[in-house]
Order: C-alpha cells, then sequence, then structure tokens
C-alpha cells in the first residue's frame, strides 16, 4: 500500500503557487520572447472593443459594436467590403491584417473611466488585444488611452470630443478620428454669424467635466471673436437630470440665445426643459431666442424628439452624405442592420479600417511601426473627405458637419439636415494652440 | 422678485414628485414596515407605460410611397397608425396626442397588478427578515426591473410629450411665464395627495389601515385580516408611484434610470419627514424641492460651488440633529 505525503498545508502551498503562476498576467511572461506586446504568433490577431454595453450610452455603444463587428468582416473578406472599396489606401485585400484573421473581443465601459480601464486592461492582459478601440464618453477615452500607452498597445479612439484627448492629455499610442469641442465652435461660427448675426448674447449651460469645459471655451472663444457677448457659463452636474432650476435664470439674464454645452441625457432633458420654457417662441433684445446644441448625435436627436426641430449644432459624420465612402458604408451597415449608422458607428468603422491599414502598410503590428504608419498619414474615401492624421499631437483633421434639426423628417432616422460641411482648412489650428497646451505626445511604447 | 417665483414654482414641481413617491414609500413602510428600495423602479415603470401606450397608439401599417426612398434607396415604406385609419386623421391623431393623459387609466391596473404580485410574491417572505436584506433585495428588484426595461426600450430617453393643448407656457403675472404642463403636474400631485389622504381619514378601509398601522396586533386581535389591506395598500402606493412617473414623463423624457435618480433623494425625503409618517413626507418633498431648486440658481452655486449637489444632505444632516424623528416622526417608529 502505497504511502502519500500529501498535507492540507502542502496542497495549499502548491494550489497557492500554481494559482499564482496561471493567473500572471500574459503581459508579463509574454514579454520576454516578444518584441512588444502581445505580438500574434498564430493565425489570428485579437481587437479589443471596449464599448459602453451598459449604462446611459448603451445604444450609443451598440452602435459602435455593430460598426466594429462590420469592420472585422469587411477585413477577413466578408460581405461587400464596404469602405475598403472606396478607402485611398489599397493596402487591405479581405485577407485580415498581414494575413491573419481578425478576431475580437469585446469589454464594457459602462461609461465609467475605471469600469473602462479594468475592461481594456482585461483584454489585453488576459485575451491579448493588440489594439483598444472605443468609447462613448471623453471621460472614458483619456483613462483607457492612458493605459495603452502604459501596457504598449495602441488605443484608437472612438467617440470623444473634448479639446483634451488630443490636447493636453494626448498619448503617442493614442489616436482620435473624431473631431473635437475647437472644430465644432470653428464649423459653427460662421453659420451661427449668418444665421442669427454678429451681436448676441449668450448664455451656457455646461456639463460639469473635461468634455464640457473644453466645448464650452471652444464655443465662447468662437462665438466670441464674431462679436457675441457671453452672458453667463453655469456648471450643471452631469448627474442633473431636471434642468428647470439652470433654465429659469436665462429667462431674466439678458441673453437671447442659449448654448447647451450638453450630451446624451444631458442634452435631451435640458433641450426638452429649454423648450417648455418657451424659450424658443420668446423674443429678446428685439430678436428671436436661439438654441445652440454644439455637437449633435442621431441617436440624441431621437430621444429629444420634436424639440430637436430647427435646432443648429455640429457633426462628425452623417449618413446622408453622398460622397461615394458614406454611401458605401450606409449601404453595407444598412443591408446588415436595417437601419442607417450614427456618427459613432462610423468613427469606429473608419478606425478599425484605418489601424488595419497601417499595421498592413509598415507590414508589422509592432505599436511603434503602427504609430509611425499613422502619423502625417493623408488619406481619402472613407466618409469625411481628404483627412490627415496630424503627426504632432494624432488628431485627425478633416470636413466638419454643421447640422440643423429637420423640420419635416420623413422617416424616424431622417432627423438632422446637413447646412453646410465646413472645409477642413478652417477648423484647423497650430499643434501649440493654447486650448491645447500642457502634456506632451512622449514617444510610443511597444511595451515588451 | 421674478426670479425667484419662478424658483419657487420649480422647486414645488419638484417637490411634487418628490412627494408622491416619498407618499408611497411612507404606506409601504408604515403599513408593512418594509423599506422598499425598488421604490423608484415603480415610478419608472409609470413613465413607461406612458412610453408603452404610446407606442401602441402610435401602431402601423405600412404603404409604399413609390415618389420617394428611404436611405437604401429603396421605395420609402410610409406608416399610417391604425388609431387614424378607424377614426379619422383629425381624431386619431387627437387620441395620439393625448396620450399621456389617456396612461393614467392604462397605468392604474397595470400598476396595481405589479404591486400585488410584487409584495406577494417576493417581499411578503421579508417582513420578519432585518431591514439590511429588505434594502439589498428590494434594490436588487429595483435593478431587474430597470434592466428589462432597457432590454425592451434602450437606454436612451423617450419623449411622450404633453398634448398641444397643455405645452406651452401660461403667463401667470407681469413678467412670469411657466409652462403648462408643470402647472398641470403640480395640480395632479396636490389631487393625488388629497385623495390618498382622504382615502385613509374618511373610509372605514382607510380608519383599519391606519389603526393597523398604529397597532398591527390588535387590529388583527379584532378578527380583521390586517395582511390583506396592507397588501392592497402596497398596490396603491405602487399606483400613486406609477401615476407619479406617467404625468413626469413630458417634464423629462423617460429612460431606464429615472427611478434610481429619485430613489435617494425621496428616502432623504422620507426620513427628514419622519419616517412613517405621510403629512411629514409630503412638507418634506415640497421643502427640500423649493431648496434643491434654490441652491441651483447661478447665485447660490457661485456663492458656495457645489451647493446644488449637497443642499438637500446638507439640510437632512441639520433637520436629524435638530428633531432625530424628522420634521413631523412619531415616537417608537424606527426607534428600536
Amino acid at each position: 500500500m502505497s504511502k502519500t505525503n500529501l498535507t492540507r498545508r502542502g496542497v495549499l502551498k502548491s494550489g497557492v503557487g500554481v494559482g499564482a503562476g496561471v493567473a500572471l498576467p500574459t503581459i508579463f511572461t509574454a514579454s520576454s520572447a516578444s518584441a512588444f506586446t502581445n505580438e500574434p504568433t498564430g493565425g489570428s490577431v485579437t481587437l479589443g472593443f471596449n464599448v459602453p454595453q451598459t449604462g446611459p450610452y448603451a445604444d450609443e455603444g451598440a452602435d459602435e459594436l455593430r460598426a466594429y463587428e462590420l469592420a472585422v468582416e469587411h477585413l477577413n473578406g466578408g460581405g461587400d467590403g464596404g469602405m475598403m472599396g472606396t478607402f485611398s489606401s489599397k493596402a487591405l485585400d479581405g485577407t485580415g491584417i498581414l494575413g491573419k484573421k481578425v478576431e475580437y473581443v469585446t469589454g464594457d465601459t459602462q461609461t465609467k473611466s475605471d469600469a473602462a480601464r479594468a475592461s481594456a486592461k482585461s483584454m489585453i492582459e488576459k485575451d491579448g488585444a493588440i489594439m483598444i478601440t472605443g468609447g462613448s464618453s471623453s471621460g472614458v477615452a483619456i483613462a483607457v488611452q492612458g493605459l495603452c500607452q502604459e501596457a504598449g498597445v495602441i488605443f484608437m479612439a472612438g467617440l470623444t470630443h473634448s479639446n483634451d484627448t488630443t490636447g493636453k492629455d494626448k498619448k503617442a499610442n493614442g489616436f482620435r478620428h473624431f473631431f473635437n469641442g475647437y472644430m465644432s465652435g470653428a464649423a459653427l461660427a460662421p453659420v451661427l454669424k449668418e444665421l442669427y448675426g454678429d451681436d448676441r448674447k449668450a448664455y451656457h449651460l455646461t456639463a460639469d467635466y473635461t468634455w464640457g469645459w473644453t466645448q464650452q471655451e471652444s464655443i465662447a472663444a468662437a462665438t466670441e471673436a464674431l462679436g457675441w457677448e457671453t452672458v453667463e457659463n453655469v456648471l450643471t452636474p452631469l448627474a442633473a437630470t431636471d434642468f428647470s432650476s439652470y433654465i429659469a435664470p436665462v429667462l431674466n439674464s439678458g441673453a437671447d440665445v442659449l448654448v447647451l454645452n450638453h450630451y446624451g441625457g444631458n442634452m435631451v432633458n435640458s433641450l426638452t426643459n429649454a423648450v417648455q420654457f418657451g424659450l424658443r417662441n420668446k423674443q429678446v433684445n428685439g430678436k428671436n431666442f436661439e438654441i445652440v446644441v454644439p455637437l449633435f448625435s442621431r441617436l440624441m436627436a431621437r430621444g429629444a424628439g420634436e424639440n430637436i426641430k430647427g435646432i443648429v449644432g455640429s457633426t462628425n459624420w452623417h449618413w446622408s452624405l453622398q460622397d461615394e465612402g458614406s454611401k458605401a458604408f450606409v449601404k453595407s451597415f444598412g443591408t446588415k442592420y436595417g437601419f442607417p449608422p450614427s456618427q459613432a458607428a462610423h468613427t469606429c468603422y473608419v478606425q478599425t479600417l484605418l489601424y488595419a491599414d497601417a499595421v498592413q502598410r509598415a507590414g508589422s503590428f509592432n505599436p511603434c511601426a503602427v504609430v509611425e504608419a499613422l502619423e502625417g498619414y493623408e488619406f481619402d474615401g472613407l466618409g469625411n473627405g481628404p483627412t490627415l492624421y496630424r503627426a504632432e499631437d494624432h488628431q485627425c483633421f478633416k470636413d466638419v458637419l454643421v447640422v440643423k434639426g429637420k423640420e419635416n423628417p420623413t422617416s424616424e432616422f431622417d432627423l438632422l439636415e446637413v447646412v453646410q460641411i465646413t472645409p477642413r482648412a478652417q477648423v484647423e489650428y497650430a499643434p501649440d494652440h493654447p486650448m491645447f497646451a500642457g502634456g506632451a505626445l512622449g514617444s510610443c511604447n511597444p511595451g515588451a | 422678485m421674478d426670479a425667484i417665483i419662478l424658483q419657487i414654482l420649480n422647486g414645488l414641481d419638484k417637490g411634487s414628485a418628490y412627494a408622491l413617491i416619498a407618499l408611497g414609500l411612507t404606506l409601504i413602510f408604515g403599513t408593512l414596515g418594509v423599506v422598499n428600495f425598488a421604490h423608484g423602479a415603480l415610478f419608472m415603470i409609470g413613465a413607461f407605460c406612458a412610453v408603452t401606450l404610446q407606442r401602441l397608439l402610435n401602431l402601423s401599417f405600412e404603404t409604399i410611397d413609390p415618389d420617394k426612398t428611404d436611405f437604401l434607396g429603396q421605395p420609402l415604406k410610409v406608416k399610417t397608425p391604425y388609431v387614424e385609419s378607424w377614426f379619422g386623421p383629425d381624431v386619431g391623431a387627437t387620441i395620439i396626442d393625448w396620450s399621456v393623459p389617456l396612461a393614467i387609466l392604462f397605468a392604474i391596473p397595470i400598476m396595481l397588478v405589479i404591486g400585488f404580485v410584487m409584495e406577494r410574491g417576493l417581499i411578503k417572505h421579508f417582513y420578519k427578515r432585518p431591514h439590511a436584506d429588505q434594502i439589498l433585495v428590494t434594490f436588487g428588484l429595483a435593478i431587474v426591473l430597470q434592466e428589462i426595461i432597457k432590454a425592451n426600450f434602450g437606454a436612451n430617453p423617450i419623449q411622450t410629450p404633453a398634448p398641444e393643448l397643455l405645452s406651452g407656457v401660461a403667463t401667470l403675472m407681469d413678467g412670469v411665464v411657466y409652462p403648462v404642463w408643470r402647472i398641470v403636474y403640480f395640480c395632479f400631485a396636490a389631487l393625488i395627495i388629497g385623495g390618498v389622504f382622504a382615502f385613509l381619514q374618511f373610509t372605514t378601509f382607510g380608519m383599519v389601515v391606519r389603526a393597523g398601522m398604529a397597532d398591527r396586533e390588535t387590529v388583527g386581535l379584532l378578527g380583521i385580516d390586517i395582511d390583506r389591506r396592507f397588501t392592497i395598500m402596497f398596490g396603491l402606493a405602487a399606483a400613486v408611484a406609477g401615476l407619479a412617473g406617467v404625468m413626469y414623463g413630458p417634464i423629462n423624457a423617460p429612460n431606464y434610470h429615472m427611478g434610481m435618480d429619485f430613489l435617494v433623494l425621496s428616502f432623504v425625503v422620507v426620513v427628514v419627514g419622519g419616517m412613517g409618517s405621510l403629512p411629514g413626507a409630503v412638507l418634506a418633498g415640497f421643502v427640500l424641492g423649493i431648496l434643491e431648486s434654490f441652491a441651483s440658481t447661478t447665485w447660490a452655486t457661485t456663492t458656495i460651488p457645489g451647493i446644488n449637489q449637497i443642499i438637500i444632505y446638507l439640510v437632512a444632516i441639520i433637520i436629524l440633529l435638530t428633531r432625530p424623528r424628522g420634521l413631523m416622526g412619531r415616537a417608537g417608529v424606527m426607534e428600536d
């Protein structure tokens, strides 16, 4: 009869040792053998799609995820190829990325910075994601961008509009295709002057976080340059739902324009409250009272219902654009899902193609090679006209759309009409512009 | 002066919602002794009753308009609501326009049933358990309910506009204009609160319930089935919260999270008013609504940054330090 030397303490010790070894993040164990973090070794490569699947922006996150799935399908040679057929670069051929089949994992940002970082970390360390992309909030984008810089993976930002993402919080491993608050101001100002004149008094209600602050600063600067006066800027808590207490003072402030630096549920509620208080039918200083919503989204516009009609704002992209790239994307997306894509879906789809294309052109998944391929890269055919990924701050420069809530929509998707396509030159700024000052891009981090 | 009047009106309006939710919470606590963290979810479900009725009234059949195209270039499918084809375009459009007031009738039976099911199916099993257990189970229920709503209606707000006749603003006095629907909401809240008090005060059923709230055991010894009456009160509290939600839709577009937004504040209202005190809950609802409204003014936030976010809790601390039973709390309630 054999005798074993198993003891309770011994089993526990061994268990802890083995467990720790297994649980040791691959990011550390792989580093000694790889040139960079999560270097793909098999026949596939994994991308990490970090989007809000729960929380207030879940609908936007769902649309982003649809776009990512479509992009993966197209990269692997499925479907009709979408924008790959109109993209000015012909490096992608439908055989994955560098011949490796594209796979993906998803995470839930919950539109919370800590949750977004945790899910990105998990996708990098446990799932071996080589690139992280997504998000519907600037706070989340900045947090995840910082994490990706430390971990040595590329971050292709989703919907983030704060100047800080490619301003004081810019990182070498991070890239933003979406436009920003400064660009909204630069695009909107001439249209506002044309529609409402140059003698206006503006009252700002601003969401009290990074995106709200930078957007308010941008819009105030752009409108003050026109001759408008900023009467007041009131910061509103992000958790606010009833804005009546903030709207009531507007009535007697002498202002004749209300600028709502709000997004998502905040925008829907503040705009609804403003309309309830009769601001749109009010006459002040001998002029019609006007409301401006600098950042528009079709998904949000749907939530605001009738209140959105005639309200002017800006957007990164709209499904009604008639360039070949936009038409191809709308056809692919609409055929697969039955409705047109949102601007969030568009930017996420484009970011995935741009990453894949950069890897293909660089001939390597090494983040530093990807950074080099994207910096200063000029491209076209992805829905926004000729576009530049500027090397100094990793911000895309392209045309910006000024839109207006449609008076007579023909369908539930037909909520916004494009008033003007503002040319890229009009929204460009110097890399050292004061609104983007502070912070440094640093150098790329391959991780290993 | 105009600004002060406007903020008082805003406060009364906010207070109406707080008071209605707090009234239901207090009814449940006072009768069943349960701390119901799912009460905010009932407010949210009420709002989604209005959304559901709006969708039902907008159920449509499709016809093809060959002259127009959709976003994919296909012939456009034009939707016509059935009610418009049954009753004619004008009457049909009016019925759809009045969907929120109609939703009151739609919501009452639904909320009563939800209340009964909640109480009989889950909460009654926790009567004898500690308050912490009741809070955990009802909070969990609230999360389940809001996730069900999100799965079916999405995460974005959905507009439930007021009828055109009750939209727009009313001029109350020179220079003071106020949204008509908010005035309607305040009047509606006053009516419901008055109705609940009258029901408890002037009916035999209400008298028994009040007796049960004061001494449940003695009422039971008299051979009265107090549990059945308390179950009905739970349904009534659910209906009050639901109606508050139905009518709140035109003020702020319903979304799955709206119950949670009100829940914590409503609990503070109940505590400030005095646990188990119905008049206290109503009084505290209006007082805190007005204070919150004034704390959100530019003058207040400039003088004390962040005061708008802490005012309710600050007042709660002061009141609990000076009057530990709340404004109108009764001795012996929650003091064991």
